[in-house]
């Protein structure tokens, strides 16, 4: 059956299908290529590593936010929460000192703390969406703003820092190595794998997909539409959770510049990787590659002086556009063919 | 008043028109003309080549041989609407107009008046009441058209025409969604365009109305040219056999008696919910049960209650002697009564999507193993469906939209049927398809009702209730007026029930 599906299928349509799923690897390929021969040193070891690591905290939140736009929704809030989040890990564990001691228990708590506070803060815009019937981008542009001004007023309008001896034990969550992989690498390829299993495997995705290419087909197809969208922004929250976990032990501090414009950029991680904004269409594939590529621009530029590093913004805002150009191009080719 | 025989250069002529896309020919030399104050029906089978034709007149699509004559000059008619400048409309069948803006802005779109560079609303309006108290249509130019039902919109899209001046009307199937009485309606308005001279090409696949309204009938087949007559010379059953070119004397299945002693499986007492005023009837094992009434009279809201679409109000539902509250569509899918919508594109499918994820949609819980979709199922599943249901697609890998439309009704009775129901209900089982592929659907529907399954039609056509049906529960105004059985299933009794001239106590 698979056979002669394939023998049939037009070598045209192939050729375009392949294309298009294949656009945001290319587009890697010629940035690592560029990076090459700008400087050698860009493919070194250290620096690969280095740019995975550092596309793992945009990578993970990018991976929910796959969900929550495939399912036709937009989450703003991500940013901030992740903020919110590493400020109050901060705080539980400092206090968590004085019963807890410095050692394992108290970072244990903090995760705990973090994943629960993702959760919630999930739960929290899903349901304003769903049972509020609030569209996703007034509730998630309410409580950016929320959490950005909570961890603002948590840390006194400066900063929260972690506890010096804590600090010491939770350093090998992003610092060290396992197999000669940074730890938030593993973290970012067990969520990619998970999301992707997610998104293509189960009926979960499916029903994600139905909801965002049309809400009626869904409801009247027996697909309990408030709670899979309510889901997709608890998952979002999950993957902020996670990334907060690995963020915190970085710098050990938080303050109301944490996390500033992250939202944005794994919006944008996943429109390049060819997730279409307005739901119905997702890929956790492109969505990763959508990361890597943000990452590797402004590590490419701090590799040369030809374009000033002030300008990475630039960059990244023109290869969002061309991406997202280049797919609606694809999309014209399909209409006018048939 | 012209009588179709009217004589002289037509308007628009359409002259030995080929087309094709790529290598695969769609329209085989095809001729029409359209003369001024005539109603000019075109009809043929879904895939007959009507849409393809249509946008060649007017433009939209550029023809790959042959000649269209304007006012009996060879003219190259321009793309994307411009042809509108010269006098030719196209009202597409998904209605062109903005809703969220009002009547007036509608109608002005694109061409608004000026007056020293600010919108000259007053005028504006004044010409818009001027059209709309011309055309009888009740509605104030500040009306915006989301809160217009869809009849009031087609008039909206036909002052606009009238307002351009059009001298060829071109209309995709305007009565389709239409009520009887705002199908009258309409007609009034296209009797008093023809009298302006207006000429009318109008697409419909409900023949009677095509007799009642055409001066002249051009029927398309694979997109060969069969014939062009006088209305007055056809019947709508040889127009019928012109359109699918056999005999279709064997339209309905024939009927397969119910076991009286059939066990009831559902029985509705006294239900209430948004638009349903104390219904009850019951439903038998293996019955076709057809639910027949004016739109809105509350046959939809019966069955989305039913089903857990919709809130339920009050009364009971038993299910096999149980009670059946269903909160959710899928506890009713779980328990086996599925409910097929009557609006294909906009509820029954995803038309951006292939025809697999479609299919299992429905019953993707019985897909699921272990943790995920299983795909050798699903395809197993739609090669299944494929054949049983003869869904025509060139490849299985097309988007749904790209289906014709009786080709996605099959897909969407093959996707609820995934389910494996014991009561199917479904809404308009033949809106806007061919007759041959009615013809196939009711087959499909009396052998699943054959198998076991009790089948509830709701239908505004009247002979496919009466043809297919056992029983029949007349509805209006949100209550069951009569319910008729055997014999008593005609046209006349059903009328009399459904307008409210007659009633017949419940017991």
């Amino acid at each position: 059956m698979t056979e002669t599906t394939m023998s049939t299928a037009k070598p045209s349509m192939l050729r375009g299908f392949d294309l298009k799923t294949a656009g945001p690897a290319i587009a890697l390929l010629i940035l690592c290529v560029i990076g090459f021969l700008l400087n050698p040193a860009f493919l070194s070891e250290g620096n690969i590593t280095n740019l995975l690591t550092r596309s793992a905290f945009i990578g993970i939140i990018a991976v929910g936010a796959t969900f929550v736009i495939t399912a036709g929704g937009i989450d703003l809030s991500v940013g901030s929460m992740a903020a919110v989040i590493a400020g109050v890990m901060i705080i539980v564990m400092n206090s968590a000192v004085d019963t807890f001691g410095t050692g394992v228990t108290t970072v244990l708590i903090g995760c705990g703390c973090s994943v629960i506070l993702g959760l919630g803060a999930g739960l929290v815009n899903g349901l304003l969406t769903t049972k509020g019937k609030i569209e996703a981008f007034i509730v998630t542009l309410g409580t950016m703003g929320i959490y950005r001004s909570l961890v603002t007023y948590f840390a006194d309008g400066g900063t929260l820092s972690l506890n010096y001896d804590i600090r010491g034990v939770y350093r090998p969550v992003y610092y060290d190595s396992f197999f000669g992989l940074p730890i938030p690498v593993w973290v970012f390829i067990v969520v990619s794998i998970a999301g992707w299993f997610l998104m293509n495997r189960t009926a979960f995705g499916r029903y994600c997909t139905a909801i965002g290419s049309n809400e009626s087909v869904a409801k009247y197809s027996a697909i309990k539409v408030d709670r899979v969208k309510t889901l997709t922004y608890v998952i979002q929250g999950l993957c902020v959770s996670l990334a907060t976990i690995i963020y915190v032990p970085r710098l050990g501090s938080a303050s109301s510049s944490t996390g500033v414009l992250w939202e944005l950029e794994a919006i944008a991680a996943v429109i390049i990787g060819g997730t279409v904004l307005k739901g119905g269409y997702g890929r956790i594939g492109g969505t990763i590659l959508g990361a890597l590529i943000l990452t590797t621009i402004g590590n490419i530029l701090n590799f040369t002086d030809m374009i000033s590093n002030y300008l990475n913004g630039t960059m990244q805002g023109l290869i969002i556009i061309v991406a997202v150009w280049l797919q609606r191009g694809d999309w014209g080719r399909n209409t006018s063919a048939d | 008043m012209p009588d179709g025989q009217s004589i002289g250069v037509p308007i628009l002529s359409a002259d030995g028109i080929s087309k094709s896309f790529g290598s695969v020919p769609v329209l085989f030399s095809v001729s029409m003309d359209i003369r001024a104050g005539e109603v000019h029906a075109l009809i043929g089978e879904n895939g007959a080549g009507k849409s393809t034709f249509m946008k060649i007149l007017s433009g939209f699509l550029q023809p790959t041989s042959g000649h269209i004559r304007l006012d009996g000059v060879d003219t190259e008619l321009p793309g994307n609407g411009q042809s509108e400048e010269l006098g030719i409309v196209l009202i597409h069948q998904e209605l062109n107009l903005a809703e969220q803006m009002t009547v007036e802005e509608n109608i002005f779109l694109g061409r608004e008046i000026m007056n020293r560079g600010v919108l000259d609303r007053a005028t504006m309006r004044a010409m818009v009441r001027g059209y709309l108290d011309d055309i009888g249509l009740d509605i104030s130019p500040e009306d915006r058209i989301s809160d217009l039902s869809i009849a009031q919109k087609q008039m909206v899209e036909i002052v606009k025409a009238i307002s351009r001046d059009a001298r060829v009307l071109i209309m995709d199937e305007p009565t389709a969604v239409l009520t009887e009485a705002e199908t009258e309606l309409f007609f009034a308005q296209v009797r008093r365009l023809k009298a302006r001279g207006t000429a009318i090409v109008f697409v419909s696949h409900k023949l009677a109305e095509v007799s009642a309204i055409s001066d002249q009938v051009t029927v398309l087949r694979d997109g060969q040219w069969i014939g062009t007559h006088a209305a007055k010379d056809v019947t709508p059953d040889t127009m019928a056999q012109m359109m699918v070119g056999r005999e279709l004397s064997d339209l309905y299945p024939p009927m397969n008696e119910v076991d009286v002693d059939a066990d009831r499986v559902l029985d509705v007492r006294d239900l209430v919910a948004p638009g349903v005023h104390n219904v009850s009837f019951d439903l038998r094992k293996g019955e076709i049960l057809g639910f027949s009434g004016l739109i809105g009279a509350g046959r939809t809201a019966v069955f989305e209650a039913i089903c857990g679409l919709t809130p339920r109000e009050g009364g009971s539902v038993a299910f096999d002697g149980a009670p059946a509250n269903f909160t959710s569509v899928a506890a009713a899918r779980d328990a086996g009564i599925v409910y097929l919508t009557k609006d294909r594109k906009e509820k029954g499918l995803l038309l951006g999507q292939k025809m697999l994820p479609n299919l299992s949609l429905f019953a993707l819980p019985k897909f699921v193993k272990g943790l995920s979709v299983d795909r050798k199922a699903e395809d197993a599943a739609l090669e299944r469906a494929i054949r049983r249901f003869d869904i025509r697609a060139r490849d299985p890998n097309v988007n749904v939209g790209d289906l014709s439309g009786g080709n996605q009704q099959k897909l969407l009775l093959a996707k609820v049927m995934e389910c494996d129901p014991r009561i199917l209900i479904i809404d308009e089982p033949t809106r806007g398809i061919d007759v041959g592929t009615k013809q196939q659907i009711y087959h499909f529907i009396a052998a699943i009702a054959a198998e076991g399954v009790s089948v509830v039609v709701v239908s505004s056509e009247m002979p496919e209730i009466i043809g297919l049906c056992h029983r029949v529960v007349v509805m209006r105004e949100g209550e069951i007026t009569g319910v008729v059985t055997g014999d008593r299933i005609n046209e006349t009794e059903i009328v009399r029930y459904a307008a409210g001239l007659k009633r017949e106590q419940q017991q």
